[in-house]
């Protein structure tokens, strides 16, 4: 699939993983911002892997770190005032924070490629969305400006834009919400990346554009066999297209599991709550479940577990001691340290 | 809570268009943005109407009428019986003691310079006659108590509370005139999940502490059939469909609300495989150049000539038992949220 | 799992933070007291205002009195005498130095509030009303924008003539040629206010213009002027220098640095401290406000919070 011509002597081409390495692995990934109230720790010893045709669900709150962290690993932090003080992010067993700037863009938009929430705000306004999408074949691939022109239009028609060899001379600004976020998947997806990061890639749309950008994405997954990390805070999506989902509140991960088996019977009490506040038929009248209290302040976190204060399940030692991520199968996760009475349904 | 005896708020034939103008000195119109173009409906006591839609349907247009903070091209407003005229400042004034609202930012929607008090407290200093001056450090801090917030922090400014409280604080705003009618523009589509919940508890407990009707604009389908006893669907500028909670969630008719409702995503992965879907094509055309006859039509799969040609009213239809302005309306039950 | 969690109120969420004020005004002066800047311009500041109110503090010699101008001393290099050396007349160019800052700083202050006032006012009904008001206003304002200030003061003061010309007539001139620019700055702030939703929600309350202007706008539009007033004292100050060594601003016997530096360039060569000591205090003021300037930018720029 990968054009012979990219660089990619610094890492095992083809295969998906080394051994049992994963195609995309953050370690106790730790990121922090200097702000003028003090330090935030953004991002708390974060670890979650993806594998190669995968969809990993990254579900979490503003605040929560989930964007923090894939902006760590395409790279686009701005440091300072970002600092990454621990942690690995392997990309086919390469650790990436070790790679120089010149290494990193190599890998940027290749092989790790990313889609904003935002479409009108990340294309440039001043030139023509054909430019832009030819650019990065011009750029990355040495093509001439009539090649790169072409395979533009091929990618447009590829995501589904209408007439897309008399739009490609249009500006962003004369398309429709919908159609712009085609665009930047099309950039997204020109190099052929093996992992896509999709920060919150619906948020701005209606839902029948997003049902559309959905199916989209997914198609695109099934053909070319991409690694997606799909960040968003709504339980629906991640519920339509995930395989596996990690839960992060106040930069860490409290739950790891295969989407199954956290709708079926959430091992984390926030999981718990977030999926119990959902309206249902059966709720109609009725007070909704919510979780009580606020999301933590980054500056001030709470000791201990970061999610005690709102926690039905607390006893002494959540408010003492931060919980590790327990393994409660090969495939699932939670840092709780009452995981079994939240399985069970038994509140404190 | 149950909605009873005659409407509160009527609403007939509400139009709103916007001029495109074209020069600067000579201005010459050029056309109309028909944002919101021939809407009806009532509101009872009580009563919550959802309203859902997608953007540039109207429903914002559509509360900023109700608010009279935009004039309508035509069509009238009236309230408890009485019709609101935006041009006579005392029939306003009045009109605006029993009908306010909730805005969906409570990051914008707070003057970053006042105190919370002279926040919540600023309806008494218009409308001064509804509490004396003396009383009114008093009504501000219970009104705090009402939406959970420590009265405490009367003094105290926007930027030191998080969006949900920020929420509350508006939503006490909104109360500080005893109205009848609270519009609620997507309440909670800008609060963290864990959140929404206790703002939509919050405005629930209040509806039947305080006898509200409530106007609940939103995106959120499943929020909206929690919350409301009736659902009007709007499609650019008009309402398509419209019912009880029950006849537009589980008998839908018109083909624009059984997408809507089969494009929500379900918080259940349980047979996604296998689940339904109707997936719309293209986007909603520009409320500048709708579509001849029905709106709909050049999306919609159902679509035949007569739909180009006659424009389908909003009527009860054979097999329908509400109201929907389809020629071919017809219940398809898609599953869908919740 | 049991549901008496549901909807509580959330109790003193807000962790004890550093004692940090709460208003976003007050917040202002809490940076703006921890930046350096602010600081040295400010005390420079201070110090150029209390030489214009008390000159005599800094001074020795009273500048005004003509019998310590001794045309027997004229042109007389830096001495313990004469710190700074004498000038044409033989006055002590280091009290005049000292006694020129008061027109420097009073041209600056009136001109600022002169301009600040109108520019402000009309900025904000051009913003506020739009429509016709700010067709008017905006016209209006772009042709007096369209001279060039320095130039069109220059105009302006000699069309009224030397015999005419003092303090005042400066003040006017840099006046009548400065209030645009307040203007479009309220105007564009004006109109981004309006738009919040704050407002919105102030006039679905029924809250009538002087409300919203006053309470809502007003309020939330003031940064950008404070910023461009703050600068703007310098700008005049500059100004008047150069009109007045022009020969069409102050006229002796008033004191001013740009009619000193007038006075000194022909003998620039022989006795340059005549005239550097003039531009250096002109330089330093006019540096002391752009810095100012620049640290209450700082501290009231929105997107730092």
């Amino acid at each position: 699939m990968k054009n012979p011509s990219v660089d990619t002597h610094l890492l095992p081409a083809d295969s998906g993983s080394i051994g049992t390495e994963p195609l995309l692995a953050v370690d106790n990934l730790h990121v922090e911002f200097t702000t003028r109230q003090g330090v935030a720790r953004a991002v708390n010893g974060v670890s979650y892997a993806l594998n190669a045709g995968e969809t990993l669900a990254v579900l979490g709150e503003s605040g929560s770190g989930k964007s923090v962290t894939a902006q760590a690993i395409m790279g686009i932090l701005d440091m300072p005032p970002a600092r990454i003080p621990k942690g690995e992010i392997r990309f086919r067993g390469t650790d990436l924070l070790q790679l120089s700037e010149a290494q990193r863009s190599q890998i940027r938009g290749q092989q790790i490629a990313m889609i904003f929430q935002d479409a009108l705000s990340a294309l440039n306004p001043v030139f023509t969305v054909g430019w832009q999408i030819a650019e990065m074949f011009r750029v990355h691939k040495g093509m001439s400006k009539k090649a790169a022109y072409a395979k533009a239009v091929e990618l447009m028609d590829r995501v589904r834009i209408p007439a897309a060899k008399q739009r490609v001379n249009d500006y962003p600004h004369q398309f429709s919400g919908g159609m712009r976020q085609r665009i930047m998947i099309a950039m997204s997806i020109a190099l052929d990346p093996d992992v896509l990061i999709a920060d919150e890639p619906t948020t701005a749309l209606d839902v029948t554009v997003q049902a559309q950008i959905m199916e989209l994405l997914a198609e695109l997954q099934r053909e070319s066999n991409m690694g997606m990390i799909l960040i968003t805070h709504d339980l629906g999506v991640v519920a339509d297209v995930a395989d596996k989902i990690a839960v992060m509140y106040g930069g860490r991960i409290v739950e790891n599991a295969p989407v199954h088996d956290i709708y079926r019977n959430a091992a984390h009490p926030y999981t718990k709550g977030l999926l119990e506040s959902i309206p249902r038929v059966d709720m109609k009248g009725q007070e909704l479940y919510a979780i009580k209290g606020l999301p933590p302040n980054l500056l001030d976190m709470p000791t201990g577990c970061a999610f005690h204060p709102r926690c039905p399940f607390r006893q002494d030692d959540c408010v003492t001691d931060v919980p590790a991520l327990h393994e409660i199968s090969g495939t699932r996760s939670s840092a709780c340290h009452y995981w079994r009475e939240v399985l069970d349904g038994t509140a404190g | 809570m149950a909605p009873q005896g005659d409407p509160i708020l009527e609403v007939r034939d509400l139009v709103k268009h916007f001029p495109l103008t074209q020069g600067i000195v000579m201005k010459r119109q050029i056309g109309a943005i028909k944002a919101v173009d021939g809407v009806s409906f009532d509101l009872r006591r009580g009563e919550t109407l959802g309203v859902v839609g997608e953007s540039g349907c109207g429903k914002s247009t559509l509360a900023k009428l109700l608010m009279a903070l935009e004039k309508p091209t035509s069509g009238s407003v009236k309230v408890n019986g009485e019709l609101v005229d935006v041009h006579k400042g005392s029939n306003l004034k009045r009109f605006r003691r029993n009908i306010q609202m909730v805005m969906q930012d409570p990051y914008t929607s707070l003057n970053p310079r006042m105190t919370v008090g002279d926040i919540i407290g600023e309806p008494y200093e218009i409308h001064t006659d509804v509490a004396p001056k003396g009383d009114r450090r008093k009504k501000v801090q219970d009104l705090l108590e009402v939406v959970g917030l420590n009265p405490d922090h009367i003094n105290r400014y926007p930027h030191q509370f998080s969006g949900g409280q920020r929420q509350r604080i508006g939503i006490a705003r909104g109360l500080a005139l005893q109205p009848e009618i609270i519009i609620c523009d997507e309440p909670v589509s800008a609060l963290d999940v864990s959140i929404q919940a206790q703002v939509i508890n919050l405005l629930e407990r209040l509806q039947t502490e305080f006898g509200l009707a409530y106007i609940f604009i939103a995106h959120d389908l499943s929020v909206v059939r929690h919350i409301s006893d009736r659902v009007a669907v709007m499609y650019l500028g008009k309402i398509v469909e419209i019912g009880k909670d029950t006849e537009i969630y589980d008998k839908p008719s018109h083909p624009y609300t059984q997408a809507l409702l089969s494009a929500v995503p379900v918080p259940d992965p349980e047979g996604r495989e296998s689940r339904e879907r109707i997936i719309l094509q293209g986007d909603p055309p520009s409320p500048a150049n709708p579509p001849s006859g029905c709106r709909f039509r050049t999306r919609c799969w159902k679509a035949q000539e007569i739909c180009a040609v006659e424009e389908p009213l909003l009527q009860i239809r054979p097999g329908t038992d509400h109201e929907s302005a389809c020629h071919f309306a017809e219940v398809h039950d898609v599953v869908h949220a919740s | 799992m049991s549901d008496t969690l549901t909807e509580q109120k959330p109790k003193s969420v807000k962790p004890p933070k550093q004692k940090k004020p709460a208003s976003l005004w007050s917040d202002a002066w809490y940076d703006l007291r921890r930046s350096k800047v602010f600081i040295i311009a400010a005390v420079m500041i201070a110090v150029l205002v209390v030489m214009s109110i008390i000159p005599g503090l800094f001074s020795s010699v009273n500048a005004f009195d003509p019998t310590t101008c001794d045309l027997t001393k004229a042109r007389q290099g830096v001495s313990a005498a004469h710190i700074f050396g004498t000038d044409n007349q033989g006055c002590d160019t280091y009290s005049r130095v000292i006694y020129g800052a008061r027109i420097s700083i009073m041209v600056g202050v009136f001109s600022t509030l002169v301009t600040t006032l109108i520019g402000g006012l009309l900025g904000l009904l051009a913003g506020f009303y739009g429509r016709w008001t700010d067709t008017i206003l905006s016209r209006v304002a772009e042709i007096f924008f369209a001279i060039p200030s320095t130039l069109g003061a220059l105009l302006i003061l000699a069309l009224v003539g030397r015999e005419n010309a003092g303090i005042w007539t400066v003040v006017v001139a840099l006046s009548v040629l400065a209030w645009p620019m307040v203007l479009r700055i309220m105007r564009a702030a004006v109109m981004s206010a309006k738009s919040q939703d704050y407002v919105l929600a102030a006039r679905a309350l029924g809250a009538g213009p002087g409300r919203l202007m006053g309470r809502h706008i007003l309020p939330n539009a003031l940064a950008p002027v404070i910023v461009v007033a703050t600068m703007n004292m310098g700008v005049f100050i500059a100004a008047e220098a150069a009109l007045s060594f022009l020969g069409v601003g102050i006229q002796s016997p008033d004191i001013s640095w740009g009619l000193m530096i007038a006075d000194a360039r022909n003998r620039f060569l022989q006795a340059p401290e005549a005239l550097l000591f003039p531009a250096l205090f002109l330089s330093l003021t006019v540096l002391a406000f752009v810095m100012l300037g620049d640290a209450v930018r700082d501290a009231l720029d929105p997107k730092l919070r």
